[in-house]
């Protein structure tokens, strides 16, 4: 940053994604206040962050587990249906928040340069922040039932972290750079984020849609959130099941060597796409919101 | 690191316009283009008509005219704000601007944290934060109250705290725009003294304000704006008697 004192440099022309590296103090600072302002003046504090998806998860346990059977033709349902929740949740929070950074943060980006990208970037570091206490209660559920995964396993979990944070990103970017334009970009992630949980095997098995699309199964497949949901339902979910419980399609056909790349591949293609359109439409940021 | 001589804000025939645009939704913006882009969605409005102006390092230059003239708009073309949509804009070392101090404040947060904060929003590091803390606050004469929240402050603790975290983050360029009207009359001595210092450690300031003798007394150099164009550019006494001129001249026009 320093040390261009002998150069004449543009004003306010960064470098993208790249300049929130550079500007990590930041950064650090913005998440911060991010988390210490979310839950100011009550009394449960962080609390909340469990409570929520506890409750979101008894709801579902209650209706689906056990009103529709569910967890009949599934064994330790609750552990299936939990890490599919928490994943989601994930997913769906970095999306929403990162779509209202822009207009969130108006005043500053009114009146300082900044790379813009740090707001998006920090609501979905904050969104991690809320995500991993919830994992950790996972991972407790998980061991008292008797979790055995291997390295492997245990890899594709911290793989798929990064995969849903950067797609929460590409997404947020795009998204948050157009609702400085059209605000109805809010209510387009409202949508998506009301659709996602369904569209991917979160509350029902993934054999279960086979069954129905047959020959088109493949189109649920690119869906890089049901791809995730899919690999922490392996990693988490089936080593707790036992030699008599063990379910033969616990996962679908390819997954690790098919559908985990091409998820990859459409995440990158979002992300480049979402970094893309923001730094055209964040020229005129300044003056349009 | 400051020498007179090198240029520290070159303008070159600088022009932006605004889109006063209308529509806010995606279903106006449809109909438009399925009406084959007939009519106008927005009303458009020219700010800086082929502005060139060169700052050189070290220089105290003060940007002056009245409302509407394009000061603010020049501002933040340097600033990196806005681009523009004409011409180049470019600067040498890191500019800093006291525009609207407190933009980044958050009321929720503690003083302390604020100062990090808007620190690093306005470009130091951790380190130059941690080492100049303590002058902040003393510059700010928050005292003890530096551990309290924000929004607790009285608007003129708010003011000085935000004022003083502006002046220590130490930039070759300063951007100050309509800020010295900060506090009570013993604090804004001390401001303009604290801006007289920097700009005698040769810094190079821009400042914009509306407060004529108080430019006068901090800067050299006057630059005159009128309807987004440069109208005269000399001694800052000078430019400061012809502004006084037009004013009066156009409000004799106007009662007439």
């Amino acid at each position: 940053m320093a040390g261009q004192t002998d150069q004449l440099v543009k004003p306010g022309s960064g470098h993208g994604l790249l300049d929130v590296y550079g500007h990590r103090f930041l950064l650090k600072l913005l998440v911060r206040k991010e988390i210490k302002v979310r839950y100011r003046g009550s009394v449960l504090g962080l609390m909340w962050s469990y409570v929520k998806p506890l409750v979101q998860f008894l709801i579902y346990f209650v209706a689906l587990g056990i009103f529709l059977n569910l967890q009949r033709g599934t064994p330790n349902y609750a552990i299936y249906l939990f890490s599919g929740i928490v994943l989601v949740n994930f997913f769906t929070e970095s999306l929403s928040n990162a779509t209202r950074s822009i207009v969130d943060n108006r005043d500053l980006i009114r009146k300082i340069y900044l790379p813009r990208e740090l707001f998006p970037v920090a609501t979905v570091w904050v969104s991690a922040a809320h995500f991993l206490p919830q994992l950790l209660v996972l991972v407790g559920a998980c061991l008292v039932v008797g979790w055995t995964p291997s390295v492997l396993q245990l890899a594709a979990v911290i793989l798929i972290f990064v995969m849903v944070a950067v797609l929460g990103t590409g997404l947020g970017l795009l998204f948050g750079a157009v609702n400085v334009y059209f605000r109805d970009s809010e209510n387009i992630v409202d949508m998506i984020v009301m659709v996602v949980t369904w569209a991917s095997p979160v509350l029902y098995l993934w054999s279960m849609v086979q069954k129905v699309m047959g020959e088109w199964f493949w189109i649920y497949q690119l869906n890089p959130m049901t791809v995730a949901v899919e690999v922490f339902h392996w990693a988490f979910w089936e080593p707790t099941l036992r030699g008599g419980q063990l379910v033969n399609d616990a996962t679908p056909p390819g997954m690790l060597t098919l559908w985990l790349p091409v998820a990859l591949l459409t995440t990158l293609a979002v992300l480049f796409l979402g970094q893309f359109t923001f730094r055209r439409l964040a020229v005129h940021f300044a003056q349009e919101l | 690191m400051t020498s007179h001589g090198h240029v520290a804000i070159s303008c070159i025939d600088l022009r932006k316009q605004f889109v006063l645009r209308h529509t806010r939704s995606l279903k106006e913006a449809l109909v438009w283009l399925a009406k084959g882009r007939k009519g106008d969605l927005s009303k458009k409005f020219l700010a800086l008509k082929d502005v060139s102006l060169e700052v050189k390092q070290g220089e105290t230059v003060a940007l002056m005219g009245l409302n509407g003239s394009g000061k603010s708009t020049l501002l933040k073309l340097i600033s990196g704000v806005l681009q523009p949509d004409g011409g180049t804009v470019r600067t040498r070392g890191r500019v800093a601007g006291l525009i609207e101090v407190g933009a980044g404040f958050h009321h929720d947060l503690s003083g302390r944290d604020n100062v990090y904060l808007n620190g690093a929003i306005l470009g130091m590091t951790e380190k130059q934060i941690d080492e100049k803390f303590d002058s902040i606050v003393e510059f700010s004469e928050i005292g003890e109250f530096i551990d309290t929240e924000v929004k607790f402050y009285s608007s003129g603790m708010y003011l000085r705290l935000a004022f003083s975290i502006a002046v220590h983050t130490d930039p070759e360029v300063f951007l100050i725009d309509e800020i010295l009207a900060v506090g009570d009359e013993p604090f804004q001595r001390k401001c303009i003294a604290k801006i007289k210092e920097l700009s005698d450690m040769g810094k190079t300031l821009f400042v914009v304000s509306h407060d004529l003798d108080l430019v006068a007394t901090v800067c050299e150099r006057g630059v005159l704006l009128e309807h987004g164009e440069v109208v005269m550019d000399g001694e800052v006494h000078a430019v400061v008697a012809e502004l006084r001129r037009r004013s009066a001249h156009a409000e004799s026009e106007d009662s007439l």
